[in-house]
């Protein structure tokens, strides 16, 4: 789960990770009355989960109540790669002399802790080449290495000390609550040394959110995603119009591929798991016909013990309790597979041997 | 960084070729008798596991199957001398059974459970390290040599023996993949899933170690997908070692969109970090073709090697 700037900075201010004062508001009556409790200049921020923020102009800053008002009517309907904003914050501009980087994350290919550090914030990281990074303990950061990345930065003085502390309860966050990902870039460096979070970029372990329920209230699922993660499903909503369920991520995935390929749009990625039943099938139907762009389903199953006859009958089911009406492409391996195809004859639905006939078909159909 | 493990990968699963239980080696079942791990452990001795014993908290003295339940790893160890362990427990649970496996003399573990809190699959990949053993997944379907045994959820159908092998991200696109292999004669040595999450027990540079000294194995089949750098470290590792066996690679997700988990929670592209184009260009250079779609792996292999 990826949270919201505002969100990851209430995490740093539980930490002691000093925050600019900023408000959130959700409507401009609301975003005028905070500003009140600021000096101008303030800026005003599109709460999105999508990057790219900055370049797409859903960050302006404001230097009265007339431009602010103006700002917010702007950043209310601007979307950004699709995402409308989740509020927007108001924060005070900071005195800054300069600007740092720095993230602590899950660095898969070492399978373990890793901190990155540049004396360039504000900046895509991957971008700049100068930069410091190592491993860290599964017990947090050292002291020691806090201060050593601190003198590569070139810190010194109040600025080293608060990059030390900085750091540390950086690190300390990231253990606590289970983080795969907390990046601040930029971190101020302000006047007097003293450093401040602008920005906050937090992903949270979805599998340890288990033993995190105070982080429940960040999440933010859609009506059709809450239901199919009711299922157990795994759901992704995409912009076409052709469904696309299977068992197994990676088959899903690979099947959306395969009807890109063929020129199809894929209007959902639904990975039921394995162990499919008839149940499971009809369920995720269910949860299909709730996405309205849907044109045609494309089913592919590799059956290790499912009866394809069972899945056959499920579909007929949905279609006789008028939970679809739009044809359905399966491909399903299994036992009982020509038993299946007679079933479903004089129905929408049809099995195929193979996956690239019934994308074939699929495409054809919602050409 | 690569684990010192006692023995070899095939060893501990099927034994030496002048053992006594040459192919025969004895599994315990973790979960035995929930629900999970009860199908799959009848599926596992019909297959021809030497299931020897199962472990549930609270049910020892129980059979099932007519395979003894023990309350404890240390007791299951102890009757059977098992040094494999095939994990179904729900993901809360993980990290306790594992070192308790670990404790018991477990060398090899194989994970399934789905959803396993990283920091878990961490720590108990560094137990796992501590006590020169080897975990398989969290969140794999399993291990199969085929037509000998399996210890995990993979149905027996697509797989043939052989010796091509396949290492895999995802189950079902290793189940499907391993079906296209056979059916254009190429069987297979051994096929592993190495898991489907952000941090696998055995990662895929690992496994090929696994066979690189092999001679009864030909070929390497790497299925990937989008997410992390598994791929693209895979590829410059093949070239520092200069690997001389056929390898041919399919990467799914390369339509998904960035910051979407898709289904895996490996599965998720940051800017250009785990980009499916990152993989393709990586494993270009090292001279790996990649298929555009599952049937197209045992065509691409063809054209490296005749089948078996």
């Amino acid at each position: 789960m990826k949270l919201l700037e505002y969100q990851g900075k209430e995490l740093f201010a539980e930490y002691g990770i000093p925050i600019p004062s900023a408000s959130l508001a959700y409507s401009k009556d609301e975003a005028l009355k905070d500003s009140t409790k600021f000096e101008f200049p303030v800026v005003l921020k599109s709460q999105l989960t999508v990057g790219g923020r900055g370049k797409a102009g859903a960050i302006i800053k404001c230097s009265n109540s007339s431009d602010l008002g103006l700002a917010f009517d702007v950043l209310s309907k601007k979307e950004v790669k699709g995402e409308l904003p989740r509020g927007i914050l108001i924060e005070e501009v900071v005195d800054k002399k300069s600007e740092i980087y720095l993230s602590i994350f899950l660095n898969r290919s070492r399978r373990c802790y890793s901190l990155i550090a540049s004396a360039e914030g504000g900046v895509d990281i991957e971008s700049v080449t100068n930069k410091v990074i190592f491993d860290i303990p599964l017990g947090g950061l050292l002291r020691e290495q806090a201060q050593e990345a601190a003198a590569k930065l070139g810190l010194q003085d109040v600025s080293f000390e608060a990059f030390v502390d900085f750091a540390m309860r950086i690190s300390t966050l990231v253990k606590e609550k289970e983080i795969e990902l907390a990046e601040v870039n930029p971190i101020a460096i302000l006047k007097d040394g003293s450093l401040i979070a602008l920005d906050s970029k937090i992903i949270v372990d979805d599998n340890a959110m288990f033993r995190h329920p105070e982080l429940r209230k960040y999440e933010h699922v859609s009506e059709i995603e809450r239901q199919a993660g009711k299922s157990g499903f795994s759901l992704v909503e995409l912009y076409g119009d052709i469904a696309i369920i299977g068992n197994g991520a990676g088959l899903v995935m690979s099947t959306v591929d395969m009807v890109t390929d063929r020129g199809g749009r894929a209007g959902c990625f639904l990975d039921f798991g394995g162990g499919a039943t008839t149940q499971t099938i009809y369920e995720a139907l269910k949860v299909i016909s709730k996405i309205q762009q849907i044109r045609a389903i494309l089913v592919n199953l590799f059956g290790g013990i499912v009866r394809t006859n069972l899945v056959a009958q499920a579909i007929l089911d949905a279609y006789k309790n008028n939970l679809v009406n739009v044809p359905v492409y399966a491909r399903i391996t299994g036992a009982e597979s020509e038993k299946a195809k007679a079933m479903l004859v004089g129905s929408k639905a049809k099995l195929y041997d193979t996956v690239e006939e019934a994308i074939e078909q699929v495409v054809r159909q919602v050409a | 960084m690569v684990l010192a493990l006692e023995y070899d990968l095939f060893e501990i699963l099927v034994g030496r070729k002048d053992d006594a239980d040459y192919k025969r080696k004895p599994v315990i079942i973790q979960g035995i008798t929930g629900s999970f791990g009860s199908t799959h452990t009848k599926l596992m001795k019909e297959y021809g596991t030497n299931v020897a014993a199962g472990v549930t908290p609270g049910k020892g003295g129980q059979t099932y199957e007519g395979i003894p339940v023990f309350d404890s790893m240390g007791e299951a160890v102890k009757a059977t001398g098992a040094t494999i362990s095939g994990m179904f427990v729900p993901a809360p649970f993980f990290l306790k059974a594992a070192k308790e496996a670990f404790d018991s003399g477990i060398k090899l573990l194989v994970a399934v459970p789905e959803h396993v809190p990283i920091l878990d699959s961490i720590k108990a990949m560094e137990y796992a390290r501590s006590k020169g053993a080897r975990m398989i997944g969290p969140n794999t379907p399993g291990v199969i040599v085929p037509e000998v045994m399996k210890v995990g959820i993979m149905p027996a159908r697509p797989f043939k023996q052989g010796s091509t092998v396949v290492f895999s991200r995802s189950g079902t696109l290793m189940y499907e993949v391993s079906y296209e292999l056979t059916k254009a004669g190429f069987g297979q040595r051994l096929c592993f899933g190495i898991g489907g999450d952000p941090i696998n027990g055995t990662n895929l540079i690992e496994a090929f170690d696994l066979v690189n000294n092999r001679d009864d194995v030909s070929s390497v089949i790497v299925v990937g997908e989008i997410g992390g750098d598994a791929e693209e470290t895979l590829a410059d590792y093949l070239i520092e070692i200069d690997f001389k066996k056929a390898v041919v690679a399919y990467i799914a997700g390369r339509s998904a969109p960035k910051e979407k988990r898709m289904g895996h929670a490996g599965a998720i592209v940051y800017g250009n970090y785990g980009s499916a184009d990152s993989k393709f260009s990586k494993f270009a250079a090292a001279g790996i073709p990649v298929a555009k779609r599952p049937a197209e792996v045992p065509i691409l292999l063809e054209s490296r090697l005749k089948p078996d």
